[in-house]
This record gives structure tokens, sequence and C-alpha cells, in this order.
């Protein structure tokens, strides 16, 4: 199993941990021990499963916008050359813009909500997707499109059977990097005018010291991205088998 | 073979209504002129040849003497810069449905089996779905395939990728299978065994099909008429009909006199660059 190596790192990594805070090298309130931050899953179980709950939704919905609006962009401009000149230089604006400084505007337009952390954790997600969807539609084999128009067949019909099959595993990639930061997105959201969420507790936690709490929240955001990144891994073993990238890992 | 074809509007080769009269292909003054932004290629200059129904056509030359691009022109895939295609009595004039093209490369979709390949080319079209598995399953015995129906494209070796290819071409019974330089990836053994497949295809149906390549024993064996290539600008140097009637083995037909005198005809006229 190759899990075995990163859970192995993960080990040596906790027992470093452990020594470092053991030894009391450093003050419990810059790295808190290993026990302090199970102490914070364990008195405040309810507390942080109702936060991590926002951050989730806030990411999946973020995840979900920017995978359709994505690829939907994707193929309007592999279709036409004037809505890519026109689309690409916006969205390359959108994508350099840092998501930090805007934030507070959505904040502005869209209150406390949850739109508008949806909408940094959209704008962050949205540039791999239709990155990967662009080349990934653009990758598909010139004679199989040249063996469809002797079929006959209709563009709705070739892409569907053809073009869109033949993206799918640039585009599985895109969504992979989409999903992580996602959940950034939706965090750096948080920070910026929130009074729930992950994004609000490490700001909480901050202002109180709690270093515990923090690491608590930290934990959580990280296996959040690792679960999303999962599930479009095990996606990709249903959608697709027959691709290069997953027949080799035997 | 099914006698009976699967629309009704396409009138397939063996069967169903009649055939116009005449010629299967028609290439009449064809130029073809590529422009790139530093240059100009002169492809194509002149061609005039006519395909009879039921004929094996072999295009032989060198590379860049422009017998690919003659073959997309008379499959409706390019242009010409000037003159006319007729294809069953009616003007090319975009992509035709009444060919089979197969490509130097097999082209398939990596993520269907063998059968759901050959079966592409039915779902495209939206032949009935019964009909087109009973006329795959007969493909894929007439081509050896037998046994690899369930097999994913990237667990089949060259040759069988490309029987697989074969097959999607024939299944709607085309009027005019279109071959351009279908076994040039294939190792020198696999290439004279679809050779004789092919022949052997071609025998069993009678059917017309142009066949592209730079082998001049390719082009002499398979075919009953063969057309040799000069380049720049691309034309007819000279045409040959291949006088070995009947069915061919392998073996004989390469060590009969015909073959030989043919063979080393084109060889001069391509050249020392030829295999």
């Amino acid at each position: 199993m190759a899990a075995v190596y990163p859970a192995t790192f993960l080990a040596l990594l906790v027992v470093a941990w452990f020594a470092v805070t053991a030894t009391e090298l450093v003050e419990p309130y810059i790295i808190p021990s290993p026990g302090d931050t199970w102490q914070a899953f364990a008195d405040y179980p309810d507390y942080l499963w109702e936060h991590t709950l926002v951050t989730t939704g806030e990411t999946i919905a973020g995840f979900a916008i920017a995978g359709v609006v994505g690829v939907l962009f994707a193929v309007l401009m592999v279709y036409s050359s004037t809505l890519e000149k026109t689309f690409y230089p916006l969205i390359l604006f959108a994508q350099v813009i840092p998501k930090i400084a805007i934030a507070p505007l959505f904040v502005v337009w869209l209150g406390f909500g949850a739109s508008p952390k949806i909408l940094v954790a959209v704008l962050m997600a949205f540039f791999p997707v239709v990155i990967s969807g662009i080349s990934g539609l653009r990758s598909v084999d010139p004679e199989l499109l040249e063996l469809t128009s002797t079929m006959g067949a209709s563009p709705v019909k070739t892409f569907w059977k053809v073009r869109f099959p033949a993206a799918l595993p640039e585009l599985l990639s895109g969504l992979k990097v989409a999903a992580t930061l996602a959940v950034t997105g939706a965090v750096v959201g948080e920070f910026v005018g929130a009074n729930s969420g992950l994004g609000y507790v490490i700001l909480q936690a901050n202002g109180n010291l709690d270093t515990a709490m923090l690491f608590a929240a930290l934990i959580i955001m990280s296996i959040l991205g690792i679960l999303l990144f999962a599930v479009i891994q095990v996606a990709e073993m249903f959608l697709i088998p027959w691709h290069a990238s997953r027949r080799n890992r035997r | 073979m099914p006698t009976r074809t699967a629309d009704g509007d396409r009138r397939g080769p063996r069967g169903g209504a009649a055939r116009p009269q005449g010629p299967m292909v028609a290439v009449q003054g064809v130029d073809v002129t590529f422009r790139t932004k530093s240059r100009t290629v002169h492809a194509l200059s002149g061609i005039d040849m006519t395909i009879e129904p039921g004929e094996f056509l072999s295009i032989a030359g060198p590379s860049g003497c422009g017998k690919s691009t003659l073959l997309r022109v008379i499959a409706g895939l390019t242009e010409p810069s000037a003159g006319q295609v007729t294809l069953r009595g009616t003007p090319v004039v975009g992509p035709r449905r009444d060919v089979g093209f197969v490509f130097q490369r097999a082209a398939l979709l990596d993520w269907r089996t063998a059968r759901s390949n050959i079966l592409f080319q039915a779902e495209m079209r939206g032949l009935p779905k019964a009909w087109a598995r009973k006329r795959a399953d007969e493909l894929i015995e007439m081509t050896g395939l037998t046994g690899f129906e369930n097999a994913m494209p990237f667990e089949l070796s060259g040759g069988m990728q490309q029987r697989v290819s074969l097959c999607r071409a024939l299944l709607h019974e085309p009027d005019v299978l279109l071959m351009d330089e279908p076994f040039g990836a294939l190792d020198a053994l696999t290439r004279e065994n679809m050779n004789v497949e092919l022949r052997r295809v071609w025998e069993a149906t009678g059917m017309t099909v142009v066949l592209v390549t730079h082998s001049v024993t390719e082009a002499v064996y398979l075919a009953s008429r063969a057309i040799v290539m000069g380049p720049r600008p691309g034309r007819v140097i000279e045409e040959f009909t291949v006088d070995i009637p009947g069915h061919r083995e392998y073996e004989p037909t390469l060590e009969s006199p015909e073959f030989q005198r043919l063979s080393a005809r084109v060889r001069e006229l391509l050249g020392s660059g030829a295999d």
C-alpha cells in the first residue's frame, strides 16, 4: 500500500511534535502539545462540529459552482474563438487578483452570510477548472473528430461521445486542484468577516492565544481538503479506469 | 455479409436500392494548395482519375507526394483549391457519410472496448442496434478479433487495434473504403498478415477500396490497379493494372513474374527511397 509512506512520515512528525513539546523547548502558547490539541477536540466537539459544517457547506457549494461554471466556460471558449478572446484575459485577471484583497469587497456587497465566502471559494477554484477543461477538450485526437464528421454525427453527439470523455482525465486533475483551493477560499472568506466557520474559529482562538484550538481547526481544515481530494480520486477510478494515469498504478 | 442495409436513405454497396451508373469515384482536375504564413505548398496538381465499383486501387508514392491529401479530398475532409470530386454520382462538398475511413493510427476511443469501438460507427449514425451488433460480430469474426471483443485498446497490440479500426470502417457497409497508410505503423510481419487479411476481406466482399501506401509490396500485392505519384507538385506519374487474377496467396503472388515485374517498375519510379 502506497499509504504506508505518508503515514510513516506523518507518524514521525507527530513523534517530533511530542518531543518538542514534552522537553518544553518552546512555550505551549507557541506550539501546543498533541495532548492539549486533543483536549481541544475533546472539550469542544459540538463547537468544532458546528463550525466545520459551515465551512464544509461553503467549500462544497463553492467547488460545485466553480466546477459547473468552469466547465461551461471551457466548452464555450473551445468552441468559439471570439468567446475565448473575450473571456480569457478577464479570467486571467480574476485569477491574478489576490483573493484576500477583494474578499472585504464581497462582504460589503453580499453581507455576512455564506454567499461572500462561497464567492471567494468559487473564484479560487474556478481557474484550474477552466484551464484544465480547455486543455482537455483541445487534447482530443483530431483524427477522431474527422472520423465523426464522416459519420455525419451532430456536434452535440460528438461532444458527449468523443470530446467530453477525452477531456475527463485533464479535467479531473484540474478538479483535484480546485477542491483544495475551495477550502482555502472558504476560510479566506471567513477571515474577512464572519461569525461562524473554521476561519472564524481560528481568528477567535488566535485572539485568545488558544493555540491548541487553533491547531485543532487547522487539522480539521486539512482533513476537509484531503477528503474532497479523495472523493475526486475515487471518481477517477470509476470514470477513467482506461487512462494511463490510472492504468500504471498496479 | 447481410444483404440489407441499415438505413433506407443511403444505398449499401451490396443489395438495397440500385447504385447510380458510372464510376464509383471521379476526380476531375483536382488541385490543392496549402498556404502557411511562410510558404505555399502545391500539394496536388491536375489530378484526373476514375475508380470503378469493386476496384482495389493502390496509390503509392514517396512522402510528401500528396497521396494522403488526395484520399482526404475524396472523403471530403480536405477541400480542393480547384477541380471536383464525384462520389457515387454526387459531388463531394464536405465530409462524406458514405465512406469508411481508416487512418494510419487506429484512432480508437480509449474508454471503450474493441466491440464498443466498432459499434461507435453505428451509434453516431443512429443505425438499428440489433442489426449493428450482428454486423459487428460478423466483422469481428472475419478480421480474426474473436476473443478480443471486450479488450480495451491499451490491451491490444498495434495490429489488433488496426483490425478494430478496420471493422469500425466497414460496419455501416460503406460504398468505398478509404485507407490512409493503415499499416504504416506496424512491424513487417504483422503488416504482411494484415495485407493477407485485407485482401481476403476484399475478395469476399468485392467492395471498392482506395489504399494509400508507401510500401511497394503492399501496393502491388493488394491492388487490382495501382497508381504511382510523384512529389512537388503531387501528380500521377504512372498507372498499372495488376493482372494477377483470382485469389492471391501471399508467397506465390510475391514470387510471380507479374508481381516482380510491376514492383521493379514501381521501385524504379519511386527511386531508391522506396521499401
